[in-house]
């Protein structure tokens, strides 16, 4: 009971306090945070009360989880909360991409425009989206390959709801023009603190599920979670360092300026990249991909070399998003030769996952899931690929500043982290909620189709666009002046810029594919459908036709 | 190889030495890469010219931050001779030595902006701003026109300034003293200007969105892109014919 009154106490506090800030807020965003603050502790304290078991309690009973079974509710909260995010960031996105095409979209209001909705998308997609993702499989995957259950079960319940609140803070803020204008860590000083809380509590879930684990070793995806965690920690604490204005306002000032903002700021936003996107979904690469392939990983010293290596280099990689600026020239040339050697480590990493369907390849034409998976590992590769060389200053001088970035950006976002996080979706779903299949695996198929065409359309029209702009942008003609005016080279890009929304609505349209199919599943639901594997063996048809005279030969 | 797998051993058993050895890792890059430029005095070189923002112009470059200008617009021009001749001298260091945060951006949805001061007049922003495509027609910005309604917030820039300084932007104190004046005085034709002027050399004191009765965040924006790229006089620093 004492603990009960505590844990009440305390958010009635929170309430109380975000109350008063609210009230002497210095700006309208600020007080509209404080309101969302003062409402997420008023539904804590009511569900606090309302939930907990009095009769236990009179009783002195201890309610102890079941310890038999995996702690897996935060999971699927996170599958259904990935799904939610992953959809209104993909909507965000499509709107985005017509806005480019369609200016009027912007609605002529200060709270529809692109310069607004463009971090909402970003934000949503990687943080919302990937960040659940990350959350809920290393729940489940450390859980799992430790043999034990999550440690501290309240903390990681906090992790869960303290993340979407978060995002519902981010988000809400980006629409009120609260920015710290960094790209991909945009969220003002509070919320940033509040994600260092959130960030530490979920390191110390998972650091102490791993302590208190059965097994003796600890498995390679955890190695690579670990790293996530630990790396994005001292990014975001370091990369959000900045000097508020006031206590009650949001506006603040970032700690650094110029150049080394610049530097701090692409080392932060291309290992979030590296850590966030890369070393947190190879961590589900390494899991559910032998998992769904019934096989081992390929090759564990490559695990060791490519894992070490991958973190190792990523970091010093930042400097590429800084080519030919007034960044001192050491710096753009060490960031572009270590971002060219990082390509051995990613494709290691590719190679591990591809090659650990050796002998299980005849899956691709009857496993959806596993085709998924394939799909999005060759998309990691290509676009692994495709990044050191465009880190290749040459090379730079023409992509920076054009959508051929976007392009990349995407096919590595769509084909890698969105792929692999349906695979993951896919066959996390009918385990956690205890059905036998998915409800379609034809549906899984359709959405796997979708989305490539999707891709492709996306990242072939954005490519075009990139160098399009790239080259008319330094065109010369006979007389030795400029061929074109900036203004002629946005109105050439209005064809590609409509095939990249129609590449997105096709992408957006199979992740809806997947929403019906995980509601039905989770319904309980099976759909009738011919199965994906090849015409089974049919005995009886295997056999000469008899009593039955031969056809007469034509004369 | 057997071997380093055997060594390996310890590191997957033990998840501190692990996370440690990870830590370590990933902290180097960060330490030898980013580090130096803070102690390196080269990395800015001092141009004659460059001053901290006005408060009228640091309240403009917010709404540009708020705005999420940067998503499409760059400040940065790379030495090409293209980028030279579209937009001007290429960008120096010392030119956003006093930006927190930078704003040099990533893309170019729209034109660099690193040096769009003084390039259009006051009118042609403002009815840019408001209405992109009745100025240029195969604009895709979207408009501000709620910018020219919206009245500037003022009254708090005394703070605004301290925070900078707090960052290690040389504001003198009597510059944060009179910080929520000189922002009113920056865009009031009648106001006498000369301490701002003495403060902030080169500052343009005018009305600039049109309608001198009020303060609007319009004023503010303007005023701040009709500053960017011109505190340094390039023609200063071009090879001159030595008489003989």
């Amino acid at each position: 009971m004492d603990t009960l009154l505590l844990k009440a106490g305390g958010w009635l506090a929170i309430v109380f306090f975000a109350f008063i800030a609210m009230v002497l807020a210095a700006d309208a965003g600020f007080a509209v945070h404080m309101a969302i603050i003062a409402l997420a502790a008023g539904i804590t304290l009511w569900v606090t009360i309302n939930k907990a078991d009095y009769a236990a309690i009179g009783r002195g009973i201890l309610k102890a989880p079941d310890p038999g079974v995996y702690d897996d509710d935060p999971i699927r909260w996170g599958v259904i909360a990935t799904i939610f995010w992953g959809i209104a960031g993909m909507a965000v996105g499509l709107i985005i991409a017509l806005q480019l095409a369609f200016p009027v979209l912007n609605l002529n209001n200060e709270f529809t425009t692109f310069g607004r909705l463009r971090p909402l998308h970003t934000s949503a997609v990687i943080f919302a989206f990937g960040g659940n993702a990350l959350i809920a499989t290393s729940y489940y995957v450390v859980q799992r390959t430790c043999r034990a259950r999550l440690a501290f079960p309240g903390l990681a319940r906090f992790v869960f709801w303290g993340y979407q609140l978060f995002i519902v803070l981010a988000a809400t803020g980006y629409l009120m023009g609260v920015t710290q204008s960094k790209e991909y860590a945009e969220p003002e000083w509070y919320v940033d603190l509040w994600l260092t809380i959130v960030w530490l509590s979920y390191a110390a879930v998972f650091i102490g599920t791993i302590v208190r684990r059965s097994e003796p070793h600890i498995y390679v995806a955890n190695w690579f979670y670990l790293a996530f965690i630990l790396t994005i920690a001292m990014l975001h604490v370091v990369n959000g360092l900045s000097m508020p204005v006031s206590l009650l306002g949001s506006k603040s000032y970032a700690a650094f300026a110029g150049v080394q903002d610049a530097l701090t700021q692409w080392w932060y936003g291309h290992n979030a990249v590296g850590f966030f996107l890369t070393a947190g979904f190879l961590a589900m690469m390494y899991y559910f991909v032998p998992k769904q392939a019934e096989r081992p990983v390929y090759s564990y010293r490559l695990s060791i070399i490519h894992f070490w290596s991958l973190i190792f280099l990523y970091i010093w990689a930042g400097p590429h998003h800084l080519h030919y600026t007034a960044l001192p020239d050491w710096a753009q040339t060490l960031g572009m030769v270590f971002s060219i050697v990082l390509w051995m480590p990613s494709w290691g990493g590719m190679i591990n996952g591809l090659m650990t369907l050796n002998g299980a390849w005849d899956k691709i034409r009857t496993d959806p899931i596993i085709r998924m998976m394939v799909l999005a590992l060759a998309f990691y590769g290509m676009s692994t690929f495709e990044g050191p060389m465009m880190s290749i200053k040459a090379v730079n001088s023409l992509s920076h500043y054009t959508d051929w970035t976007i392009g990349h950006v995407h096919s590595g976002a769509l084909g890698w982290n969105g792929m692999i996080t349906f695979a993951c979706l896919y066959y996390l779903v009918p385990r956690l909620w205890g059905k036998e299949r998915l409800y379609s695996l034809r549906m899984v198929n359709w959405h796997f189709w979708l989305s490539t065409l999707g891709i492709v359309l996306y990242a072939a029209s954005m490519w075009v666009a990139g160098i399009m702009q790239g080259l008319m942008w330094r065109e010369y003609g006979d007389d030795g002046y400029l061929v074109y005016a900036f203004s002629e080279v946005v109105s050439a890009m209005l064809p590609m810029y409509l095939i990249r929304a129609a590449g997105g609505l096709l992408y957006l349209a199979g992740a809806i594919v997947l929403v019906y199919n995980v509601w039905m599943t989770i319904a309980g639901k099976q759909r009738d459908e011919k199965p994906m594997t090849e015409t089974p063996h049919n005995e009886d048809l295997d056999k000469p036709i008899v009593g039955k005279p031969a056809v007469a030969p034509a004369e | 190889m057997s071997g380093l797998a055997q060594k390996h051993k310890k590191l997957e058993r033990n998840v501190t030495l692990l996370g440690l050895g990870a830590f370590i890792t990933v902290a180097i890059g960060g330490i030898v890469e980013i580090a130096p430029l803070f102690w390196i005095d080269s990395t800015v070189e001092k141009v004659e010219g460059v001053r901290p923002y006005t408060p009228l112009e640091l309240a403009g470059r917010n709404i540009y931050i708020r705005e999420g200008c940067y998503s499409c617009h760059s400040q940065m021009i790379r030495p090409f001779r293209d980028e030279v001749e579209r937009y001007g001298h290429y960008s120096l260091a010392a030119e956003s030595m006093y930006d927190h945060p930078f704003q040099w951006g990533s893309k170019r949805t729209g034109p660099d902006l690193a040096r769009v001061g003084g390039r259009y007049s006051d009118e042609w922003h403002v009815q840019h701003l408001i209405d992109p495509r009745s100025v240029v027609p195969e604009s895709i910005m979207p408009p501000y026109a709620f910018l020219a309604k919206k009245e500037l917030k003022s009254g708090d820039m005394v703070q605004h300034l301290r925070a900078q300084r707090r960052v290690g932007v040389p504001y003198s104190e009597e510059a944060i003293a009179a910080a929520n004046e000189d922002l009113m005085a920056q865009a009031d034709p009648t106001a006498s200007t000369t301490d701002l002027e003495e403060r902030y050399p080169k500052a343009q004191v005018r009305d600039f969105d049109g309608d001198p009765d009020r303060l609007t965040e319009m004023d503010a924006l303007v005023a701040y892109l009709q500053m960017i790229g011109t505190l340094v006089d390039f023609e200063a620093g071009e090879a001159q014919e030595q008489p003989r």
